[in-house]
Parts: structure tokens; sequence; C-alpha cells
């Protein structure tokens, strides 16, 4: 097989094979581009909203408040190029806290930063409204449509007539320089091994103890992989109170969710089975390594409702989240983070259709195998000659360029994972 | 904060395993293809010391290895913190993972 290549080089000159793959995919280098030098890491290009908080991606929202409208933004999205819808699977009969968390994920997406426009179709227009009513405190232009009396096919009309003038108002709004003590970055992560524990969640970990001193605001969470940990995490806590509240919260997981639902116990789920094959044995070795993310120094100020947004200002806190990865970063994407950072061991492959997902990993197989996932490779930690202030400098790189405008791996990929949290049958 | 060279430490020699607090009985695996009986070189992350242990079974990257003889029952050491107990006794150099430790939580 050849290859016609122009303005690139092929490495050595052929076909490079991916051992273990079936397709041999050739590996381009890209021409070299010099970067300016002294580019400074303290600013990027983003867009400041109406409330002032700002994005660094520029989406217009074609959101459904309930499974049955998921069809209706779909063809608004198909109508109208440069807009995103973002199917799920829940919006009817929910009650309760359950409730409480689904329109706190709508709102919350709607008013993420990331956002310029939102668009909102349901059913009828009583719930609808109630999201709209939601988004429309940011100040962003928001519209609802009710399907209920007038079918999808003239919601769809109208919708489109909407969207396409939030596109074309959105495309043009500029970027402006804005310091970085402006971004909220949040962190979990996933298909872990004992690799990340030792290289990409500590690697987090330096950049969150270089950060959140500049007034960065983080986030973490994973309730259930916190535990075996619990004694650690609590200890972080910035004043007793908050550790208190952090324990009450974790061992009513415990209590509640864990100890009332359990068939058997939990082996084979926590470590999954992803964890297990990449070296991890025990929930308490999981937690140990997940628990690196928050570094060295950071204490945690308050804890968050699943979907919540911070209200005590810069600094890091926790959520009370699942650990599986899709419901959790779409719950912290709508608590209002913008920038998303996930250690990977055996290589989790997720992205979230509003907020970039930053992949590191240290693990020398995974990033022999799957590349393309990644985004930042720090396996140089395990080989000794990258150190973990070098990788978390490299991380913060990263970040700075993905929040300039650089597609994420799972961004260029086309990876969307958007995952309601449920907490329980609907009525 | 400015974009600079990343200037890299003078390379060790590259390690076999990595250990995180000297306090801990075992170390992971950090090269792919491990044999038994090769002689690994180890580096504890805290304080950057190593050491020499064999290996006593072909062990994949990520796995890890008991630092010395663990007996049945002994509590398991990683990060200078409790991550479960011997589930069966495990000789110094062997593979330990879910067949010969378990957490104490369930």
């Amino acid at each position: 097989m050849s290859s016609i290549v122009a303005n690139f080089d092929l490495v050595k000159g052929k076909l490079a094979r991916v051992k273990g793959r079936k397709i041999e995919a050739p590996e381009f280098k890209t021409p070299f581009v010099k970067r300016p030098t002294g580019r400074s890491l303290d600013s990027f290009m983003g867009w400041r909203r109406e409330n002032d908080r700002v994005g660094v991606r520029n989406h217009v929202l074609l959101l459904p408040l309930d499974d049955l409208s998921n069809a209706a933004c779909e063809a608004v999205a198909n109508n109208i190029k440069g807009t995103l819808a973002i199917p799920h699977a829940y919006g009817r009969l929910q009650f309760g806290e359950d409730l409480e968390i689904h329109f706190r994920t709508l709102i919350g997406t709607g008013s993420n930063p990331n956002v310029a426009a939102v668009v909102v179709i349901g059913i009828e227009d009583g719930w609808t409204k109630r999201v709209v009513d939601g988004i429309a405190k940011t100040g962003k232009p928001v519209v609802g449509f009710g399907i209920e009396g007038h079918g999808d096919i003239a919601t769809i009309a109208k919708a489109s007539y909407v969207a396409k003038e939030f596109v074309q108002w959105a495309t043009e709004l500029p970027r402006v320089k804005c310091g970085i003590e402006e971004l909220w970055v949040s962190t979990k992560c996933g298909e872990s091994d004992t690799t990340t524990g030792l290289s990409s969640c500590p690697t987090v970990g330096n950049m969150y103890d270089k950060w959140i001193p500049r007034g960065v605001y983080g986030v973490f969470g994973e309730t259930s992989e916190i535990t075996g940990a619990e004694h650690l995490c609590k200890a972080r806590a910035a004043t007793p109170e908050v550790g208190e509240r952090w324990y009450k919260m974790w061992k009513a997981y415990q209590d509640d969710v864990i100890e009332a639902h359990k068939t058997d116990d939990l082996s084979d789920s926590q470590p999954t089975k992803g964890n297990i094959a990449g070296g991890l044995t025990t929930i308490e070795e999981k937690a140990l390594g997940n628990l690196e993310k928050i570094g060295r120094e950071c204490k945690f100020i308050d804890i968050l409702e699943p979907a919540e947004a911070p209200q005590k200002g810069p600094g890091l806190y926790y959520m009370d989240t699942s650990s599986a990865a899709a419901e959790c970063v779409t719950l912290m994407a709508a608590g209002g983070y913008v920038v998303h950072t996930f250690p990977t061991g055996q290589g989790n492959v997720i992205g979230n259709p509003i907020v970039p997902v930053i992949k590191i990993t240290g693990n020398p197989k995974t990033m022999r195998t799957m590349p393309e996932h990644i985004d930042v490779d720090v396996s140089g930690i395990l080989r000794r000659d990258l150190t973990i202030p070098q990788a978390g400098d490299a991380l913060i790189e990263n970040i700075v360029r993905t929040a300039n405008g650089r597609l994420t791996a799972a961004e260029a990929l086309g990876h969307r994972e958007f995952s309601m949290t449920k907490l329980y049958r609907s009525a | 904060m400015q974009i600079t060279e990343t200037v890299r430490e003078p390379a060790m020699s590259k390690p076999h395993l990595l250990v995180h607090e000297k306090k801990d009985t075992v170390g992971v695996v950090v090269v792919e293809g491990l044999k038994a009986g090769t002689d690994m070189l180890g580096v504890v992350t805290h304080d950057n010391s190593d050491f020499r242990l064999t290996a006593k079974m072909d062990i994949p990257i990520g796995h890890k290895v008991a630092l010395k003889a663990i007996k049945k029952g002994d509590t398991i050491w990683k990060y200078g913190q409790d991550i479960g107990k011997a589930i069966a006794d495990i000789g110094q150099g062997e593979h330990l993972h879910v067949q010969n430790v378990k957490t104490k939580r369930w």
C-alpha cells in the first residue's frame, strides 16, 4: 500500500504498524510549527459571558427537557449547523431529590460558560419553562418550546429559526484575554490502575497545588471511590466542620446506598474488572491512588450536592458524585466547571459535549496501544526521567492550550457522553 | 509563568519496580513483559532510594510484587497505608494480587 503525502513526513519513510492492531495506521509527523517563545501561561483567550464567568468553548445547545424531546432536538441540530443536541434518557415522572438533580443538571449545563445560547425543548411547557428560567438567570439567550399541542414538525421549525439566529450571533462573539485564575478545572479519573496513583493522578494534584493558590476553582468527587481513604480525605477538609460534614455525607452513602442495595461484597464492582486487570487489588488501594489528584497542599473548602455550583469563592471543592466517569463529568460540568482533567491508566475514552476532557496517562502500554485518546503523556514518571512537578507543568501547558481552542483527543474523536445521574426508580 | 524548555534530570537507570513509601510491603512493576528471574531495580519514590529484588514470577506491568515474605493474615502496606490483608502466604518477589490479597472491608 502506498500513500500520497503532501506537506507531511512519513515517520521513518514507511507505514508504522501499531502492535496488536489489525489496521496499519500511517503515522504522520505534522509540519513543524514554531510556537512563539515566552508565550504566557497566565492568560488565555476565552469568552466572557453576561454573568462575567469565562468559557473556553462557544456552544449553542439544543437541550431536551426529557427523553421524549431528544428527537426534536436532534432534528434541529441536523437543520442548523454549528449547534449541538445533547440527548439523554430521563425527565419523566421523576420526583423528590431525583427530580432536583435532574433540574440542577439541565439548568447547570445550559448555564455553563462554555455555552453561548440555549434552545430548550420539552414535551410540555411547565417544566420546560422551569429550565428556561433557570438558565436565563445567567443573562444568556435562551428560548424554550413545548411539543404538546404543536407536534414535532412545527416545534422543530420554530426552534430551527431561533437556533439559526443564536448560532450566527454566537459565532461573532469575540474571544477576550482572560486570566487563568478565571478557570474552573474539575477532575475525575477512570480505568484506573496502579500507574494512575504513581503518575497521572499526582500530575493533576501538582497542577492543583500550583493553581488553587492563584484563585482557580477545582473540584473532585467520586464518593464510592474514596472508600478506603476516607480518613485521609476527611483530614484534607479546610476546617473540622467541613471535615465532619464530608464524613457524614460519605457515611450516609455507605449506609443508605451500599448497605441497602448490595447483593455481594462489591468486590466485582469496586475495583472494576478493568482496574483488576491493571493491577489494582482492593478498593483501599484504588482510593489512595484516586486521592493523589488533590495534590499535597490543597484543602477542600466546601461540599457540593451533585451538579451544584460552588458558592464560597475560589478554591477546591468536593462534589458528591458517582464514580462512573460520564455521570461524574456531566455533574461537574453542570456545576459550572469549564475544563476537565482525566487521569487514566488502562485507557478510558470519555468526553463531554460541552467541556473539553483532557486525558493524562502514565501507563506506557496504554500510550502504545491507544495513543489517539491521550492528551498528556506522563509515562516518563515511571521511567524516572520526568518528575511530578515537570508533569504538572506539562498538564498546565496543555490546559492553557486547550482553553485557547486546541481540541482535546476526546473532542476530535467525537466523544460527547452526557449521562444524567438518577437516584431511584421514577414514579 | 512562562513556557520553558523541559529540563530533564540526568537519567538514572530505568527501574523495573516503583514503591511509594519506605513502609510499603509491595511495589508496582512499571515495565512490560517482566520475566521470572529478572534482577529488578526498585526505586522508592518518596526518597528516591533504590534496591534490587529478584522476580519469582512473570508479572504484568502495573501489577504488584511482594517486597518481603508475607504471611496469611498480614496487613499489606502501600502508600504507607493499609490496603488489605493476605489470604495466603506470599513469598518475596512473588506476584501479589486478588488471588492472595483481599480488602478487610468487605
